[in-house]
Order: structure tokens, then sequence, then C-alpha cells
């Protein structure tokens, strides 16, 4: 249906010539466009329509007092179906902690959240299809896991700043909902208003970059470069390449689709999703209210040769 | 008269949700009182992590993004 509307518009309405750069560019960036945000709203509304958006509140009275592989599991699926605005993350950190939730499970919690959400899965599934989604999750999961324990050996409880330790939060809120049908629906509404509105930016650029190296990158060039499991400075140097970049996890979606489609191995791309979507300096810079730098420093390390393994592996497996 | 506060660190959502409350309250044409709370442990101390949020009469009411106008309005109804 979309690929119909993209064909529609590029050939009929504005008579480009197929195959050329301008067409093939125009023709991803519609498609991508329509369907992303098409599903992006379908999935949110019913979330929001089932209630299924789990609050941090709640998170964090699951994970508190459990053993500590339980707790870190339990943040790692928390953080992956709970889509929170990075914004909520100093006072998400200082919950975790005032609840004495180990830093090594708040920091699981922090890498899968960002990384893995539920909206950006069904996205997958339409967009690359079920196995590579299925790959990209169980890839996030088990970084979150690693990632999180490697931290815990560091001993991070030396650079939280001292403040965070003296805060002692309130009797946590039990905020009563509108369970009828309208008040649900009205709720949905107002979810896909608040992350869509929050999101599409990202959306939008990923595509624009999706479709560039869709229509004019060539392809002898990337299976040259960027194809070959024998190139094994790829997958560091798409690592690399996704630090200073940042966009959500459904952003960089279009940009996979397009890499992979002119075939870049699957590891290196699986890399650089992780390492855009995981791995900022926004987040680092939002993170340092509550941390010290070395601390920060470690995270990005372990977040790095953590993404540089796993796109070492899936090259391994696939080739 | 209600004393509304909104718990947030200044971030755009927060400034939506202040505006939102003050535009409504005006239209509706009730008299309350609107602060800002945006001190990270004034916020925690209302037991609320994720932001914005709205406490009314020292009750919290909402927590985690814009609340939407129905909501909001049905604040000022009861």
């Amino acid at each position: 249906m979309f690929e119909a509307l993209a064909s529609l518009v590029v050939y009929q309405w504005l008579g480009l010539p197929r195959g050329g750069h301008a067409a093939d560019a125009l023709h991803f960036f519609i498609m991508d466009t329509t369907k992303i945000f098409a599903l992006l709203v379908a999935v949110i509304y019913l979330m929001g329509l089932l209630r299924a958006i789990l609050s941090a509140e709640r998170v964090r009275d699951y994970v508190r007092g459990k053993p500590r592989w339980l707790a870190r599991t339990l943040a790692i699926l928390l953080g992956a179906v709970t889509p929170f605005c990075s914004c909520s993350s100093v006072p998400l950190f200082i919950g975790f902690v005032e609840a004495g939730i180990p830093l090594g499970v708040t920091f699981s919690f922090l890498i899968a959240s960002p990384m893995i959400n539920e909206v950006a899965a069904v996205i997958l599934v339409g967009i690359l299809g079920w196995k590579l989604a299925a790959l990209y999750v169980a890839a996030g999961l088990l970084v979150a896991y690693v990632g999180g324990a490697v931290m815990e050996r560091f001993r991070p409880e030396r650079w939280v700043e001292a403040y965070v330790w003296e805060i002692r939060m309130g009797e946590v809120a039990r905020i009563e909902m509108d369970r009828s049908l309208a008040g649900r629906h009205r709720y949905a509404l107002n979810e896909v208003k608040e992350i869509v509105g929050r999101i599409w930016k990202w959306v939008l650029m990923g595509v624009a970059v999706g479709a560039l190296f869709h229509g004019y990158v060539p392809q002898s060039w990337v299976v040259e470069h960027l194809g070959g499991r024998d190139n094994w400075l790829a997958v560091p140097g798409a690592v690399l390449l996704g630090i200073p970049l940042y966009s959500n996890a459904t952003g960089v979606i279009p940009i996979a689709e397009a890499m992979l489609g002119k075939g870049v191995a699957i590891g290196t791309t699986l890399a650089l999703m992780m390492s855009i979507a995981a791995l900022s300096l926004p987040e680092m810079l939002i993170l340092r209210k509550v941390i010290r730098w070395p601390a920060l420093a470690i995270y990005a390390g372990v977040l790095a040769i953590s993404f540089t393994l796993v796109g070492w592996g899936f090259n391994l497996i696939a080739a | 008269m209600k004393t509304i506060k909104v718990l947030g660190s200044g971030c755009t959502n927060c400034k939506t949700t202040l505006k939102l409350i003050e535009e409504i309250a005006g239209a509706k044409g009730v008299d309350i009182r609107l602060e800002k709370v945006e001190e990270i442990g004034d916020i925690m101390g209302y037991g609320v992590m994720s932001t914005p949020g709205v406490v009314i009469d020292g009750k919290v009411v909402h927590a985690g993004g814009v609340p939407d106008r129905r909501t909001i309005e049905m604040w000022f109804e009861e």
C-alpha cells in the first residue's frame, strides 16, 4: 500500500524516470515516512488504549528488594517496554538509588530503555521483518544485562554526586486513572500526540538519511568497503560514527533499512543502530547531573565495546 | 482557591503543562495559585519520578507527560 502510494507520487505525478538517483531517494522517503508514521500512530494508540505503558514509579516498585539477577532481568524488561523521554533520566536515576536498587541494575535499565521499546519493535518488524527485529531486541537485552553487570565491577557508587544520596522520596503517588472507554481513548490520543510530537523529527531525519543512502550511495562501493566480514574495522568504525550522532530507536530503523538494502553487513548495521540509539552526548550530559565523568567514560567505553562485539559476532554468524 | 504545583525541571513538556493549566483555569474563571517546583529534591519529595507532574492542594493528580485538556478541565470541575 505504502509502496504503491510512493510509486504513484514519484513516477506518475512527478514523472521521474525509474532507476534515477532522485527518484529512488524520493520513493524511499515517501514510502518510509508514510509507513512509519502510520505504524507509530497505530501502535501508540493501541498501547495507550490498553494502558500498557508502565509508569516509572511502578517499575521501581517491581525492581526494589529483588535478588540481583532477578532485579536486573526485570529492570531490562521493564526498560524495554517503557519509552521514557531522556529528560526523565535524572529523577529515574535518583528514584532507583533511593529505593536501594544497585547502581549496576540502574545502568542495565538506562541501557535498555533508549535502545529497545515496544513501539520501535513493532516498526522494526514492519520495515525489516521479524527475524531482524528479534535479533536487534535479543542483542539489546544481552548488552543491557552484561553492560550493567560490568559497570557494577567498577564500583560506580563512588562517582555518584553527594546530593543524590540525601534526597528522600515521598510516598509514591498513586494516581487515579479514568478507566472508562472515553477516558482511555483520550489518554491514548494524548500519548500519540505527546510521543509523536517528541520523536517526529528523529524519524524524518532518519528517513532522509536512509533515502539519500538508498538513492545516491553506489552499491559496489558499499559491498567493497562495508559488506565483507573480513573488514574488521567496519564495526568499530560504525560504533564510533554513532556516538556523536543521536536519534531515537525508531529513527534509526530507516537508516538500517537502506544500509542492509545496499549490502552492508548485518553486524555492522546493528552496531551502528545501537550506537546511535543508546550512546549519545546529550544523554551523557543529562546523566552528568547525577554522576561524575569517570563513571560516564566507563559507561561509554563498556557500551562501545559491547556494540563492537555484538557487531563482530553477527557478522561472523551471518557470513 | 486551589494551589496548583507543576513539578519538573524546566523541560519543554513542563512549560507546556504550566501554560495549559493557566489557560484552562483562565477560561473557566477558576481562581488558582500556580507554582513551579523545579528543585529535583522537592519533586522527588512528592513521590514523582517522571515529569511533568501536577499537584493540587498537596495531592499528586498527574505524573509523566503533558495532561490532556479534558483531564485538566475535570480538576477544576470538582
